[in-house]
């Protein structure tokens, strides 16, 4: 019953056999130790669980472990690279754009993505990006400036 | 001294590990063999239980045990209510339903497994036979009779109450203009992103046991469960780790936290229960829930001479730890930011087959504030003036404070005309109202809505809490001159760990990083209250203080001892004692002299006094920890606790501007402007206050427009989960364009009056002020919320 | 949270996922990019004994010109095609109604095809195939069969897939003259669905008049429709404000329209019936 799956995660081989049925962000989180990635709801809309998938932001929640055979996840754990942050990273930190924070991985995660696409992006392009993220702490205001933060400074 | 930290955009000490994913919540500890707990709950509003079948679910591979009510109900004591009440009915509230369910989600059986997965599986398992009973579900017919729900009481009236001064009558009777109007309160979920969740660990040997929790009340929640499992008190640690959101609904005893620990105790192993969304929705309590009818009374020149508020509250199917006095404090304020000769608040609360209600984020207060300021909107409009001018002449003066309201209450300080000048100057008031009246002439549908708050803070007084109002703190020095704040507030989000520390940063004069606070932990911190009601930075905040000061008081003695003078000859600046120059130069040593001879025989080095005449706080600590040089009768160490009691509550204050348009083809209400001028009195971080008002914001705009926990006429959850239930998402909320007022409060010495709920109480009424006024055209009045296109679609089609 | 088990088999061609669904064609569910199914199973509304994942299917996922036909390969994600420069030149509706779905997180992972297999009434994607008169290419055992888009939505939830068949392509005939298309919707605040979702796809003529229509309109009723009224009343007109007003006004006409707690079918119709002339608005104007 059980399915041998091979998954990188931040950069580490994983080899584990798993139930088809365990979701990815269980796999992550139980199975790896990776809890940064979080479970908001049970119904795939609130985007805590949000890891990249091949570069791809995805719901954790939504997929089955026995998907990511062969591919590469970064998870939030993965983001800081020896000790630095990530600019959203920094971006959310400086511009207070986190209160209980635990929404926070999976919305960096979403953000990343979106500055990966859209180096640029307005305010508007901003909240479509992460529409996938629900935050019930900081009205998204400074969820928006630690983007724009972002952004300027992988701009340079 | 000039603030180093305080007043100051300080970045928050405890996002790294937040923004790097690294930190704790329950569900990220993880302990060897811990056994996984999931729970059957009831389908049905209200059923009798004739049998609980459990045996094919115990043949589940990897289940370990099933606990059903019947198995429970002699060891496991009733769900506490700490709101005592004159005649107030009080259900016996068991952890596990034995023999009638109340609510759909009311939990049945707990199901014990070696993981989650087939915890889950076995759900399914368990054979409920049901016999379903009409449920209750309206509010009024609750009042009226019909079912009864808890059949011993013969009704479904909890409790009738009535509160206010001032002959009400008399007002009513006497005055111009009597307006009325009927306005509901939706039920709401407060829906905290982290689920609740509880961790249990027994260890038979030590008989202690250990719960992690997420909750806002480690200490009071620690007593409860003591009383209810049966362990002494201090052979039980509460651990809040990391809390991903409460805002108000882990401000409560549940019955999954007793039981949790009551099955690790059978068990002897560790057990863990993380909640689900849908769980959430149906099992953790919900906010609001009112209906009421309004009756304000003025003159003609718009004065206010009293207003009654009768109202029929919503508690669900039992009571939660504060659910019977959610809507008292409705009571308390009704008085607004006005001067209201004469107040009546005629409260009936009921039972309901649906969850408890108890304290979401303003617990009470934003239904006071909605029904005061849709009030006093009801009688701009009935009057033809400005909603802005109505509030400004029913104000009480600035000095008129402290100010005695008809609600019993007396406001500390306020300036509640400076805020509505300032929001008015921002938004530029007059420019705004004559644009809308040219859009209106083009058939753009604008409105503007005010809203003059004020509220009731920093919570509170002994006397007028159910478990004790004050908080507390242990500021230590530890020998390597780190400080440690231990705080009994159990900030979750709020940002304490950082606010704490830049106090005292400020107060010691040292760096912000050599702080550390350490909260949420029974074992290490000392009792304390928690965090709820906009308290912990106004209440745990001065116990830092205060904490802070009976330390230094200490270590200035030790310092003048050191320093071979009197402590009265002391300055303290920077973090470091001096003597004041004349006493310098008299003791003719203005050079330090660096000892010499042999280290001590510790690794730790030896403060260096001989000569000096300055010691920073730091050296004394040390000096106080190796104690080979205090003043005589002085304990050694270097920490002071402090256990603050506030006089009286604080009464934050301000006004919100809001501009909406609505699209009256469809009903969409698009934001053009929102501003806020709020007054939380001195301010330690502006970064964190802004935070608070945002979120505060944006929980109103999910109040005012998408959000209502719906039950259908048999009791069943219609919105159980975020599919149907909307939060505010990114593109929901405008750019909030926020400043202050500052008026510092008179009863704590920071002057500091609270912030977390200011948001969620200001912004409701200006948002529905806004929307009924762009749709004043129409004739409408009033609207209820959520407010959703389809409802101004329909005001605007059957006004006609 | 937990879906109950299953068994999970990965074919490597689509003649082997055919092969395994014809072992017990009701028992077995096709995954594709799971967003459907997924959320249904962690419910456990949806309990499949074996999920056959065709998601690792590379031919499946392609977007490609063919002759004078576009051709969209089933597990092509909503992403691919919301970014798709040769889509955004040729055939616009397709990534104005990819970009509409639910979230960068869904688009990311969700595909066309499972979208439309799974027809949900409040689904996006089946108002752009209706508009665009698409074409299902449909494999079973030993068989493959085209369908049209106007006969492949039947009913809630149901499309014309038989047990053990499986979408393998979408194929659009590529717009030609001067064509215009616009995608509008009104998503539900909680869930992102279409409460309504309306496609539009206009020929027009050298004077601007309306050659041809097709509309296609998600959200209202159970399963999404072309707008008959509204076509017939811009055909062969001049797309003056008038008329745009008059057509959108059949935009509901002989449908049942749903009824929930977020909008009632009153409403529902008025705005399916302001979105309809806004979406045509909204065409004419990229023209």
């Amino acid at each position: 019953m059980k399915k041998a799956i091979n998954v990188t995660v931040n950069g580490v081989g994983h080899n584990d056999e798993v139930e088809p049925r365990m979701l990815l962000v269980h796999y992550l989180r139980d199975v790896l130790g990776l809890t940064g990635t979080h479970v908001g709801c049970e119904t795939s809309l609130c985007g805590a669980c949000t890891v990249l998938l091949d570069g791809q932001a995805v719901k954790s929640c939504t997929m089955f472990s026995v998907q990511a055979d062969g591919a590469s996840v970064k998870t939030i754990e993965g983001f800081a690279s020896n000790g630095d942050l990530h600019p959203v990273q920094e971006g959310f930190w400086e511009r207070h754009g986190l209160q209980c924070g635990y929404c926070t991985p999976g919305m960096i995660v979403s953000a990343a993505q979106l500055l990966d696409r859209n180096a640029n992006p307005s305010r508007e392009e901003i909240c479509h990006g992460l529409e996938g993220n629900l935050c019930r702490c900081t009205g998204y205001q400074h969820i928006i400036e630690a983007v724009e933060y972002a952004a300027k400074k992988a701009a340079g | 001294m000039a603030d180093k930290y305080v007043g100051r955009r300080v970045k928050r000490t405890e996002d790294p590990r937040l923004i790097k994913g690294l930190a704790h919540y329950v569900d990220d500890i993880k302990l060897p063999d811990t056994l996984h707990v999931a729970f059957v709950r009831s389908i049905y509003a209200h059923a009798r239980i004739n049998n609980v079948d459990v045996s094919e679910a115990l043949n589940v591979p990897g289940v370990v045990a099933v606990y059903t009510g019947k198995d429970v109900a002699d060891k496991v004591g009733p769900v506490p209510c700490a709101s005592a009440l004159p005649d107030l009915k009080v259900p016996d509230h068991r952890v596990l339903a034995k023999d009638k369910v109340y609510f759909v989600g009311h939990p049945i059986a707990a199901v014990v497994a070696t993981d989650r997965y087939a915890a889950r599986d076995a759900v399914d398992l368990v054979m409920v036979d049901y016999d379903d009973l009409p449920a209750v579900v309206d509010v009024e017919q609750a009042a009226a009779g019909s079912t009864v729900i808890h059949e011993s009481f013969g009704d479904n009236i909890a409790y009738k109450m009535s509160s206010g001064e001032g002959d009400i009558e008399a007002a009513l009777s006497s005055a111009d203009k009597v307006i009325k109007q009927r306005i509901l309160h939706r039920r709401l979920a407060p829906i905290a992103m982290e689920p609740r969740g509880v961790l249990a660990r027994y260890y038979p040997g030590e008989e202690e046991l250990t719960v992690w929790s997420s909750t806002q009340i480690p200490h009071l929640l620690r007593t409860q469960l003591a009383l209810m499992i049966g362990i002494p008190e201090n052979k039980l640690r509460v651990i809040t780790p990391e809390v991903g959101g409460g805002f108000g609904s882990k401000l409560n005893v549940y019955p999954e936290e007793a039981l949790l620990g009551w099955i690790s105790m059978q068990l002897g192993k560790p057990v863990k229960w993380i909640e689900t969304r849908r769980e959430n929705i149906q099992a953790t309590i919900h906010g609001r829930g009112q209906v009421g009818d309004i009756e304000i009374a003025c003159k003609n020149d718009g004065t206010l001479l009293g207003l009654r508020y009768n109202v029929i509250a919503d508690l669900g199917a039992y009571h939660q730890l504060l659910t019977p006095a959610i809507p008292t404090l409705t009571g308390l304020m009704l008085s607004g930011a006005y001067k209201i000769p004469a107040i009546q608040i005629n409260i009936t609360a009921c039972f309901t087959n649906k969850m408890a209600t108890d304290a979401y984020r303003g617990a009470g207060r934003p239904e006071a504030t909605y029904v005061v300021e849709r009030a006093l909107d009801l009688v701009a409009a009935e009057l033809g003036v400005d909603p802005a001018e109505v509030r400004r002449k029913n104000f009480p003066a600035a000095n008129e404070f402290p100010f005695h309201t008809a609600t019993g209450l007396d406001y500390d300080s306020g300036d509640y005309e400076a805020a509505l000048n300032k929001a008015q100057q921002i938004v530029d008031y007059k420019t705004l109202r004559e644009e809308q009246k040219r859009l209106r002439a083009e058939g753009r549908l604008i409105g503007v809505g005010v809203s003059t708050y004020v509220e009731i803070c920093a919570l509170g007084p002994s006397q007028a809490m159910p478990a004790g109002g004050w908080e507390s703190a242990t500021v230590r020095i530890e020998p390597t001159g780190k400080v440690t704040i231990l705080t009994g507030a159990s900030p979750h989000g709020q940002g304490q760990e950082t606010s704490f520390a830049q106090i005292a940063a400020d107060e010691l004069g040292v760096d912000l990083n050599d702080v550390t606070v350490i909260h949420g932990d029974t074992g290490v911190v000392q009792y304390g209250i928690g965090t709820f009601g906009s308290r912990a930075t106004a209440v745990g905040g001065t116990a830092v203080l205060v904490a802070i000061q009976k330390l230094k008081a200490k270590a200035s003695k030790i310092a003048a001892h050191i320093l071979q003078t009197d402590a009265t000859r002391l300055s303290f600046e920077g973090g470091k004692y001096s003597l004041e120059k004349a006493a310098a130069s008299a003791a003719g040593a203005s050079e330090p002299v660096v000892p010499v001879g042999e280290a001590p025989a510790a690794a730790l080095p030896e403060p260096e006094t001989n000569g000096r005449t300055s010691l920073t706080i730091q050296e004394i600590a040390l000096a106080a920890h190796l104690a080979k040089e205090l003043p005589p009768d002085t304990e050694p160490g270097l920490s002071a606790t402090y256990f603050f009691e506030p006089k009286n509550f604080t009464f934050p204050f301000g006004t919100h501007i809001v501009v909406v348009e609505v699209d009256r083809e469809t009903g969409d209400i698009k934001f053009l402007r929102y501003v806020a001028v709020d007054d939380c009195g001195k301010v330690i971080n502006p970064m964190l206050v802004d935070g608070q008002l945002h979120g505060g914001i944006c929980q109103s705009i999910g109040q005012a427009m998408y959000e209502e926990v719906v039950y259908d006429e048999q009791g069943q959850l219609v919105s159980g989960t975020l599919m149907d239930y909307a939060l505010p998402r990114a593109s929901h909320v405008p750019n909030f364009e926020l400043d202050r007022t500052e008026t510092p409060s008179p009863v704590n010495p920071l002057g500091i009056k609270g912030v977390g709920e200011a948001g969620t109480i200001g912004a409701t009424p200006a948002i529905v002020g806004a929307i009924v006024d762009a749709l004043s055209p129409f004739g409408v009045k009033h609207l209820d919320m959520p407010i959703k296109p389809e409802t101004i679609w329909k005001a605007i089609n059957t006004s006609h | 949270m937990i879906p109950a088990q299953f068994d999970y088999q990965v074919p490597q061609s689509l003649e082997e996922a055919i092969r395994l669904l014809a072992q017990d064609p009701d028992s077995i569910k096709v995954l594709a990019g799971g967003h459907s199914l997924i959320p249904a199973m962690k419910l456990r509304l949806a309990q499949p004994q074996l999920l056959v994942d065709i998601g690792r299917i590379k031919s499946l996922s392609y977007i490609k010109e063919e002759g004078d036909q576009i051709l969209i390969g089933a597990t092509t994600t909503h992403y691919e095609l919301e970014s798709s420069e040769l889509l955004k030149s040729i055939c616009p509706l397709l990534p104005a109604c990819a970009k509409s779905i639910g979230d960068v997180q869904v688009r990311n992972k969700g595909t066309i095809g499972g979208s439309l297999a799974h027809s949900d009434p409040a689904g996006d994607w089946p108002a752009a195939a209706l508009a665009l008169n698409a074409e299902m290419v449909i494999v079973g055992p030993g068989l493959e069969r085209v369908v049209k888009a106007a006969d492949f939505f039947v009913d809630l939830l149901t499309t014309d897939l038989k047990p053990g068949e499986i979408l393998r392509e979408i194929r659009i005939k590529k717009p030609t003259g001067r064509f215009c298309h616009a995608y509008q919707k009104v998503p539900h605040p909680a869930s992102g669905f279409a409460v309504v979702g309306v496609a539009v796809n206009l020929v027009l003529n050298g004077a601007g008049d309306c050659e041809a229509a097709t509309i296609g309109i998600t959200g209202v009723g159970t399963k999404a429709y072309r707008a008959n009224g509204v076509e017939t009343a811009l055909t062969g007109r001049a797309l003056d404000a008038a008329t745009i007003e008059v057509a959108a006004e059949h935009a509901c006409d002989g449908v049942d329209a749903n009824s929930d707690l977020y909008a009632s079918s009153e409403y529902r119709c008025q705005l399916a019936r302001v979105h309809t002339r806004r979406a045509i608005e909204a065409a004419v104007a990229t023209r």
